[in-house]
């Protein structure tokens, strides 16, 4: 602040480091924040959201070899029924090579029954089934190569799919949520 | 609450008065003005009374619920009245709701928490037909629909007067009943409570005043599940504003000071201004 | 009287004035260099009110733009899922139901100053009428948002309003079939309101700005109604009148947190909490309170205009109706040419202060019968308001006031005026008029 400025001040009979002035704005201060709080809160998911429902999945309708894609959360659920040989070549494969170390026996509560997230780790695209290099899913957006255990195996997504909390009921029902 | 809006409706009426913003005052057409009642919700400082509201809970789903519905109450509020989530699925579930399973048929499930109460007709017209061609309205909101509208649903319930009082002149039809309390005296629903109707799991006594007063504090619940919380945030929000407003009145005091004994700001602005050009 | 420019002292802002000049702008508009009289009252408070509702309403309404509904079967649940699920959706709502009284608040106590001190009287012409612009434009904004939560009123409210077209001869019933894009309020109609609701408050944001634009060309008026004779009778907007608007601001929002937080329905009317049923309309339709006078007026001809004797009827009393309610606005238009008196403020004016209480109190009466049902003593008195209304503006202002007032002597300066009676440490003699 010049000189000048100050002068200015003076004349009028105002001194800009008064412990009043100072006071009352940092007061509006922080009662624009308080008042600015609820534009930006209303945007967050709105509790009918927050508390979507769990979903309930009968495992038995799914064919062996085959998979079905479920509404979870507003997202895609991959749910294939794996055959054996689909298990052998999952569990195979040497960890060393994958972007994503993680075994197979992590990937799924009962091998036959795998359940994903079907949203590609890279930026959100739902891959295709039964499609790319290493037969398990492939990523059109941007070619991710996703494994039968649903690993990234090459392109550019960071990490395997997902996988949900979900628990069994019984044999062949899941709840997932 | 009642009692709040009449001060703060005299209060606006004192202020704008001048400025023509007189409020209508509507008497419903020859009915009785409610009786006033004292909740515990009403005032700044009203608290919610969470026993009554779960007796009023017990009372909607005994009574209430075989012909009222309750849009945008899902079970999970529940929790806000006092019960937890266990309890909550608990009651979800001696509910049955319709689901789509994916075979494609209707399937009758347990309601999860999710879900709302489910309506007791499947339509309008179902539920007319039903009622004597009257719709019984969803309750979610009757407290704030009906002018004065927890004590409206207090007297209301006790508002049945026996046949031989019922005075001269009024020709009921057949499905209609005499009530002090309805705009026209006329209502299409039947006397609902009567004592002991229903047995309180708190061993509260449910007398007919007991069982309206319940009713009422569930309904305002229900149709504000925010009033406490809002009137909690008001409380604060004028506390804040009240200590700005005293900073800011003594920042004007101040800063007016020197004008209020006469200073001249402008024309000293004014004059350092022109010496400012002639010194450039 | 022109004010200071800016003159930036720094580097950089030498460098970004002379790009983009927005610091003086500011500063010539609300700053240090615009200057403003000395002896504004807190009535002075209710234009920058104005504007603080106006961005209240726009910012609470944009939010809840996000989450609302604008269909016929869902807009009455949206409205409650924003109630009761949205995150401080409950707050936002009533702040902007309720903001929207408070606008209506503001302006009516902005404009009836005006009246008092005589500012629509030159050169504040344009000024004036501006603000009329915007009170028109306040009202269709203010009618179609009632219109969206598609509870009882806001139906019946829109088939009435609607209707008043209908009464110009001819074409009114397509005038309304056009609005409502139907023969009733539906759909099309929720969706137009809708976004015509969402344009209007940046249209008005346009006039405002036109408003405070004509408001700096001939300053503020003052409660002397007299003109500033020379800098002694001035002080800059900053900081006498920032920090006297800012209590004011404080001030309101506390009237307005006791509706917000406490009461937010009590403006508002039950039936609203009903959805829309076009088989049942309500027993007594009211539009909102700040509607009531205009409904009284519209309400208060039951009589039609007809040839004597012949039968003919050149006017219904339906169209009288809305030609007498359109006309008590747009009367307001051309108040600076139907006050000829040249003195402006109701101090110096002992007889118009005198009516512009009985107008005052016309206006509340007015507005109480715009709210009782039309039967016994209601019409009668509906009437006699109107006729009032207009004999005040038509009459009593050009042609009976300039007879019979004569205004009181003016003070010499603002300055002399309110220094009366006080030893100031520096009293300067008042500069002679440029």
């Amino acid at each position: 602040m010049s000189s000048e400025e100050l002068t200015v001040d003076n004349a009028e009979g105002v001194n800009r480091r008064d412990f009043l002035y100072v006071a009352t704005a940092g007061w509006a201060a922080v009662g624009t924040a308080f008042a600015v709080w609820p534009f930006i809160a209303q945007m967050a998911p709105s509790a009918d959201v927050k508390a979507m429902a769990t979903v309930e999945v009968d495992l038995s309708r799914i064919p062996e070899g085959s998979e079905i894609k479920v509404m979870w959360q507003g997202k895609p659920l991959f749910i294939r029924h794996r055959t054996a040989e689909e298990i052998e070549q999952a569990r195979s494969v040497d960890l060393s090579e994958l972007p994503d170390p993680e075994p197979d026996s992590d990937r799924a509560i009962k091998p036959e029954y795998l359940v994903m997230i079907g949203v590609c780790t890279h930026l959100g695209c739902i891959p295709n089934a039964e499609s790319g290099d290493y037969g398990g899913w492939f990523c059109p957006c941007h070619g991710s190569h996703y494994d039968i255990a649903g690993r990234i195996r090459k392109g550019p997504a960071p990490r395997n799919l997902d996988l949900p909390p979900y628990k069994y009921t019984d044999d062949t029902t899941i709840i997932v949520g | 609450m009642r009692s709040c809006s009449k001060t703060v409706r005299a209060g606006v009426l004192a202020l704008t008065m001048g400025l023509g913003a007189a409020l209508p005052a509507q008497a419903a057409g020859g009915a009785k003005e409610p009786m006033d009642v004292d909740f515990q919700f009403e005032g700044p400082f009203g608290t919610w009374n969470y026993p009554s509201i779960q007796r009023g809970l017990q009372v909607y789903r005994q009574i209430c619920s075989s012909c009222h519905k309750l849009e945008n109450v899902p079970f999970r509020t529940l929790t806000q009245i006092g019960f937890s989530e266990d309890e909550v699925k608990a009651i979800a579930e001696q509910y049955q709701v319709d689901t789509i399973n994916d075979y494609g048929e209707v399937e009758q499930k347990p309601a999860a928490t999710n879900d709302e109460f489910p309506a007791p007709f499947p339509n309008e017209q179902a539920a007319k037909a039903a009622n004597n061609n009257a719709y019984p309205p969803n309750l979610s909101l009757i407290t704030k629909a009906r002018e004065h509208g927890p004590e409206y649903v207090y007297s209301l319930m006790q508002g049945y007067v026996e046949d031989s009082e019922i005075p001269e002149g009024v020709n009921l039809a057949p499905g209609q009943y005499y009530n002090e309390y309805m705009d026209g005296h006329k209502i299409s629903m039947p006397r609902q409570l009567y004592p002991m109707m229903v047995m309180y799991d708190d061993g509260t006594e449910a007398t007919v005043e007991q069982m309206s007063r319940d009713i009422a504090n569930f309904l305002v619940w229900a149709a504000q599940p925010e009033m406490i919380d809002r009137k909690r945030m008001g409380i604060n929000v004028l506390g804040f504003l009240f200590i700005l407003s005293v900073l800011l009145y003594m920042t004007t005091q101040k800063v007016w000071k020197p004008v209020k004994e006469g200073a001249t700001p402008w024309k000293d602005i004014i004059e350092r201004d022109q010496a400012n050009r002639q010194d450039a | 009287m022109a004010g200071v420019q800016y003159r930036p002292q720094s580097g950089f802002m030498q460098w970004m004035e002379s790009r983009l000049p927005l610091v003086g702008f500011v500063y010539s508009a609300v700053g240090k260099g615009y200057p403003t009289p000395r002896n504004l009252t807190y009535l002075w408070n209710f234009g920058f009110l104005a504007g603080v509702c106006l961005v209240v309403q726009i910012a609470t309404g944009i939010v809840l733009a996000m989450h609302y509904v604008p269909d016929a079967t869902m807009a009455f649940q949206s409205v409650e899922h924003i109630m009761r699920n949205v995150n401080y959706g409950w707050l936002l709502r009533y702040v902007h139901a309720n903001g929207a009284s408070m606008f209506f608040i503001v302006v009516y106590i902005h404009i009836f100053r005006g009246l008092y001190y005589g500012s629509y009287k030159a050169p504040r012409e344009v000024l004036w009428m501006l603000g009329v612009v915007i009170l028109l434009l306040m009202m269709a904004t203010a009618f179609m948002g009632y219109v969206l939560p598609w509870g009882q009123m806001s139906f019946w409210g829109a088939t009435v309003i609607t209707g008043l077209f209908s009464a110009i001869p001819v074409v009114g019933e397509q005038i309304q079939t056009l609005l409502l894009g139907g023969f009733s309020v539906g759909d099309p109609a929720l969706n137009r309101f809708f976004s015509l609701h969402y344009l209007l408050p940046f249209v008005i944001l346009g006039v405002v700005i036109l408003h405070v634009w004509a408001l700096h060309i001939p300053g503020s008026n003052n409660p002397l109604g007299i003109d500033v004779k020379g800098p002694q009778d001035q002080i800059p907007f900053h900081p006498y009148y920032t920090v006297k608007d800012g209590l004011g601001i404080v001030v309101f929002f506390m009237f307005f947190a006791l509706f917000v937080f406490f009461a937010p329905n009590s403006l508002g009317h039950p039936d609203n909490y009903i959805p829309a049923d076009p088989l049942v309309t309500p027993p007594h339709i009211v539009p909102e309170w700040y509607f009531l006078p205009f409904y009284a007026i519209l309400r208060s001809i039951t009589f039609d205009i007809a040839i004597p004797f012949t039968g003919i009827t050149l006017m219904s009393a339906k169209l009288l109706g809305v030609l007498a309610m359109f006309a008590s606005i747009l009367i307001l238009f051309a108040l600076p040419w139907l006050d000829r008196s040249p003195v402006r403020s109701c101090k110096f004016r002992p007889v118009y202060r005198i009516f512009f209480w009985v107008l005052m109190v016309d206006c509340v009466l007015l507005t109480y019968v715009g709210g009782m049902p039309a039967e016994g003593i209601w019409p009668t008195l509906a009437l006699i308001g109107t006729i009032y209304y207009f004999f005040h503006f038509l009459v009593l202002l050009p042609f009976i006031l300039p007879r019979i007032e004569k205004p009181e002597p003016l003070p010499n300066s603002i300055f002399e005026a309110v220094m009366e009676g006080k030893s100031g440490p520096s009293t300067p003699q008042a500069a002679p008029a440029e």
